[in-house]
């Protein structure tokens, strides 16, 4: 397809092997990368967040080589020691031990891959519900339209908390059962941006001049509406992610999400708040994980937001 | 820029014979905008006055820094991003001469609301939606002459009388949204002029209307005008609705006074190459159709960078090297008609000194 | 262009009774239909080859959905479409996909109607994509003679709209507009985006596209002068039909409907000297509503000339002089 040579002289300038189509797609990518590292240059908010961000993700991964015992590994002659820079404390432990003798920072570290697991997978089931309903709500209308966002209305009436509550109750807890309690609930939120992105886009200028070059339904929806819905839809997901991170240690505290023999932050709260008093680095420290991964989530969030629009891009120059 | 501007604008007298006293002096006003891909030097040291009951247009196009400059006199641009990098203007308020740009926050409200009205393009946004149009014209009058409820109704009424919506007792109670664009932008004429301002600015206020519409907008000002003994700043792209209003014409380009005439000169004898090429830019609809238009190739200055040279010269047919080096300070051509060109268009040759 | 004798006797484009009603909906769920705002209200004119017709109206007035509904972006609630002895109202989509290549649109709003997240490249070669039957090299080989055509630089084709500037932006959508080879552009209100140095540059391209393509236009514009300045022919629109359709120089120079005399008397006058003598004839009142025009001439509760007659009798469209046509009781 590129064995043409461009045209001698009068023809306009373009390498012989280049695919300037091709060029195109790429540059895209390039360019908005190049500005995203701009962006993030000047954004502290966006650094931070990436920072923190990455952190958590990096805990969770390497877990096993960061923690510095096993998690579980009870020690009750050590109950409650303090952290390594108060008197007491031994930098065997760093942020102490807790009413078990178990090691703080082990678990802290263990306890991201609760909250991130949490996170990403319940947002990535709201986003697929929600994409797929929102869609074809937006797309097909009428009373398709009607019945489905009476359905996600319905949903958003039914306060979470009380599915979890019997969930727990008749199933039992477990990390998939919240995972999937949390993405159903929240797919309704998603439902209704998609839903309301599609409205808007298939108004747009672009999708009209495309119906004008003859463009059928499904290169509307793949090559013009679903595009332009990414950075709205992944700057909602960072939001709920942080919100969903939020609410599993919420769940914890209140012991309805996964069971006590599993590390996480939510429920290392619980377990530290009878001490709050004279121990209070046992419920204080989980909690700063909570809250820094959150703040985290919500820069990154933000930034994100900024670099997918182009529309926030100047002229580039 | 330049020392004599001050001076210089001084001698822009509108009409002729009349001893004239100048209400409003501007000068070398900057304002810029702090944005995330750098600072745009919105308006680069700007200087003219306005006598009173004289009819001053600002032309330009988008980005020419028309609108920034009159709206940072009262402090109207968001601050920031926006930054009032230098300049005086001073007012000749109910209250004595005052420096707008060195006005207290409450004083500035004061000369505001009270001695200069505003009318903007999109009299909606202006308006609050939550408040009947009766409420937010009497509401202006009660703050700033302290009238009381019943006479400042009356005196609403009146207004809204006078500045032609019918019914306007019974319209008192009505909402901005019940409003058309053209009778909504009679309402902004009404609080403008609502509390005998010396002073109205209008900002392409008829630039959203329709022609026929914009016909009886016009109409309505210069009558008011005339009645209230009003100066008038009109800030427009338009020519045409400029050189049916206004007595003196200012054309702006890139942030910085261009040329300033009275607005026969400036239309039979434009001085500068930005003015004649709009002129000659123009379709006219009273004239046959000519072959084509002129055109002014190339598009406008971005202004990420501060003037270091004639920001028209990229686009100028007669730009020579001094243009790409020097800002072109504003040359006097005739009493009272001034252009910042190093060329000069009657002689067709570069001016020396 | 201006070539009158050079100009096909057929008619490129016949409208014929154009009527485009939208439904006035209530209610979510049990909707039901409460009205009808009625945007085109039964118009017809004829654009013959190679000439450019001029739309002017105020907002509202339905000359942008006209073209619209020309283009099948709107099915017409009535009424006939001829293009090129097409009837493009009974044709299904697949047979409208045929013709579309030779009917083509650049709209008023280059900012939206380009979208954000494709590269020029892209945006230009889709109308290619979509008819198919390109090869590769061919599609680069003319987007970049498209943007060469219009002005642009070919290297740019990289670049993503919020990059250019409106004018460059408009000179990408007729660059788009122009990819197929098309036989009729309608343009809705292509340049009053645009600064007036950069309307005339948008301009003075379409025309000598016309010239060098041999185009046909449907120029919709509420802009009078420019209007004049392009057209061969030119019809004006008033809530919903043509009230006045003649020759360029004919409309302008005596204008027969009391609509269009309002209308450009109203226009302003880049001369001071000319100003001081233009007596704009002022309308009373606003725009009527479209979802409930005014019985009778929908001109009457404006037109200074009413009389008792004119809001019972809608007047008949008819020509008055030859190639005059004039929708009015009072005009001999």
């Amino acid at each position: 397809m590129t064995s043409e040579q461009p045209q001698p002289a009068s023809g306009p300038d373009l390498s012989p092997s280049a695919d300037p189509l091709l060029e195109d797609e790429r540059g895209r990518v390039r360019r908005a990368l190049s500005y995203g590292a701009k962006l993030l240059l000047r954004d502290k908010g966006g650094m931070i967040g990436l920072s923190l961000f990455m952190v958590v993700v990096f805990a969770a991964i390497f877990a096993p080589y960061i923690a510095l015992h096993n998690p579980l590994q009870q020690d009750l002659t050590r109950s409650r020691q303090p952290p390594a820079w108060r008197d007491g404390g031994s930098w065997e432990y760093p942020l102490g031990t807790d009413s078990l003798g178990r090691d703080m920072f082990s678990r802290i570290v263990y306890g991201s891959r609760v909250s991130l697991t949490v996170g990403f997978l319940g947002v990535a089931i709201a986003l697929s519900i929600g994409l797929v309903l929102g869609l074809v709500a937006g797309f097909a209308g009428g009373r398709v339209d009607n019945v489905i966002m009476g359905g996600a209305n319905l949903f958003l009436a039914v306060p979470y908390l009380l599915i979890v509550v019997v969930v727990a109750a008749v199933v039992g807890r477990s990390l998939v059962n919240v995972v999937l309690i949390f993405g159903i609930t929240d797919a309704p939120l998603f439902v209704r941006i998609t839903r309301g992105e599609v409205l808007r886009i298939r108004n747009s200028g672009y999708v009209e001049s495309a119906v004008a070059i003859g463009a059928g339904r499904a290169r509307i929806l793949f090559d013009h509406i679903l595009p332009n819905l990414v950075g709205p839809l992944i700057t909602v997901a960072t939001f709920e992610m942080s919100a969903m991170i939020f609410y599993e240690a919420g769940l914890g505290f209140l012991g309805l999400s996964v069971p006590p023999t599993i590390p996480s932050w939510g429920n290392m709260l619980a377990a530290g708040r009878q001490y709050l008093a004279s121990t209070p680095w046992v419920a204080t420290y989980p909690g700063f994980a909570i809250i820094f991964t959150a703040l985290g989530m919500n820069l990154f969030g933000d930034w994100l937001r900024d670099v997918l629009d182009p529309r926030l891009r100047r002229k580039g120059r | 820029m330049t020392g004599c501007v001050t001076c210089l604008t001084r001698a822009c007298d509108g009409k002729e014979g009349k001893r004239l006293v100048s209400i409003l002096e501007v000068s070398d006003l900057a304002v810029e905008f702090n944005t995330i891909e750098g600072v745009v030097h919105a308006v680069n040291g700007v200087s003219f006055s306005l006598d009173s009951r004289e009819t001053l247009g600002i032309v330009g196009e988008s980005g020419s820094g028309k609108s920034v400059s009159m709206m940072s006199l009262l402090r109207l641009i968001p601050e920031p991003p926006g930054r009032i990098r230098s300049g005086s203007a001073w007012f000749d308020s109910s209250k004595g001469r005052v420096d707008l740009l060195s006005l207290s926050k409450t004083k500035r409200a004061a000369v505001r609301g009270r001695d200069i009205g505003f009318v903007f393009q999109d009299p909606m946004s202006s308006l609050n939606p939550l408040m009947t149009v009766g409420e937010q014209i009497a509401e202006s009058m009660r703050l700033h002459l302290e009238l009381g409820d019943r006479e400042a109704r009356t005196r609403t009424v009146e207004l809204l009388d006078r500045v032609g919506i019918p019914a306007a007792a019974e319209r008192y109670g009505n909402y901005p949204h019940q409003f058309s664009g053209g009778m909504r932008q009679r309402v902004m004429i009404a609080i403008a002029i609502a509390c005998g301002p010396k002073l109205l600015i209008a900002d392409e206020p008829t630039t959203a209307l329709d022609v026929t519409v914009q016909a009886q907008i016009l109409d309505l000002v210069k009558s008011l005008r005339d009645e209230l003994g009003l100066a008038v700043i009109w800030i427009s792209h338009d020519l045409g609705v400029v050189a049916g209003l206004a007595d003196r014409v200012i054309v702006m380009y890139g942030g910085l006074v261009a040329e300033c005439a009275s607005v026969d000169e400036l239309y039979e004898q434009p001085r500068h190459p930005y003015t004649e090429g709009l002129l000659e830019a123009l379709p006219r609809v009273d004239q046959d159709r000519g072959e084509e238009l002129r055109s002014i190739e190339g598009t406008p200055p971005d202004l990420y960078t501060a003037p270091g040279a004639c920001p028209f010269a990229p686009r100028c047919s007669y730009t020579f090297d001094r243009c790409r080096r020097e800002v072109p300070p504003r040359y006097v051509v005739n009493n009272g008609h001034d252009t910042a060109c190093f060329y000069d268009l009657a002689e067709r040759r570069p001016r020396s000194e | 262009m201006s070539n009158e004798s050079a100009v096909d006797v057929r008619p490129l484009v016949k409208v014929e009774g154009l009527k485009q009603h939208f439904p006035i909906t209530r209610g979510v769920i049990f909707s039901r239909v409460v009205g009808a705002v009625k945007a085109v209200d039964g118009i017809s004119f004829e654009i013959f080859r190679g000439e450019t017709l001029g739309l002017v109206g105020e907002s509202g007035c339905g000359k942008s959905t006209t073209g619209r509904s020309i283009l099948q972006l709107y099915r017409p609630t009535a009424g006939s479409v001829q293009f090129d002895g097409n009837e493009l109202t009974e044709l299904d989509r697949d047979e409208l996909g045929a013709i579309r290549p030779r009917i083509q649109m650049v709209f008023q709003d280059s900012y939206s109607s380009l979208n954000p997240r494709h590269s020029v490249g892209k945006i230009i070669a889709e109308p290619m994509v979509i008819d198919g039957g390109y090869a590769r090299g061919e599609m680069n080989r003319r987007v970049a003679e498209l943007l060469e055509l219009v002005g642009l630089n070919p290297k740019h084709r990289a670049r993503f709209p919020h990059e250019f500037s409106g004018g460059q932006r408009q000179r990408i959508g007729i660059a788009r507009a122009l990819a197929l080879n098309p036989d009729f552009i309608v343009c809705d209100e292509p340049i009053s985006a645009l600064d007036v140095s950069i309307q005339a540059q948008v301009v003075n391209l379409l025309q000598r596209l016309q010239n060098e393509l041999g185009l046909t236009y449907l120029f919709i514009a509420h802009d009078l002068s420019m209007v004049r300045h392009i057209s061969t022919r030119v019809a004006v629109m008033y809530l919903g039909r043509v009230m006045e359709l003649a020759d360029n120089a004919d409309l302008f120079n005596e204008p027969l409907h009391p609509y269009t005399q309002s209308l450009i008397s109203a226009v302003p006058l880049p001369d001071p000297k000319a100003e001081r003598e233009r007596r704009p004839i002022l309308l009373k009142g606003d725009l009527p509503s479209p979802s409930n025009p005014p019985r009778g001439c929908v001109f009457h509760t404006r037109c200074p000339l009413a009389q008792a007659v004119c809001s019972e009798e809608v007047p008949a469209y008819r020509e008055v002089r030859p190639g005059h046509w004039a929708a009015c009781h009072f005009v001999e």
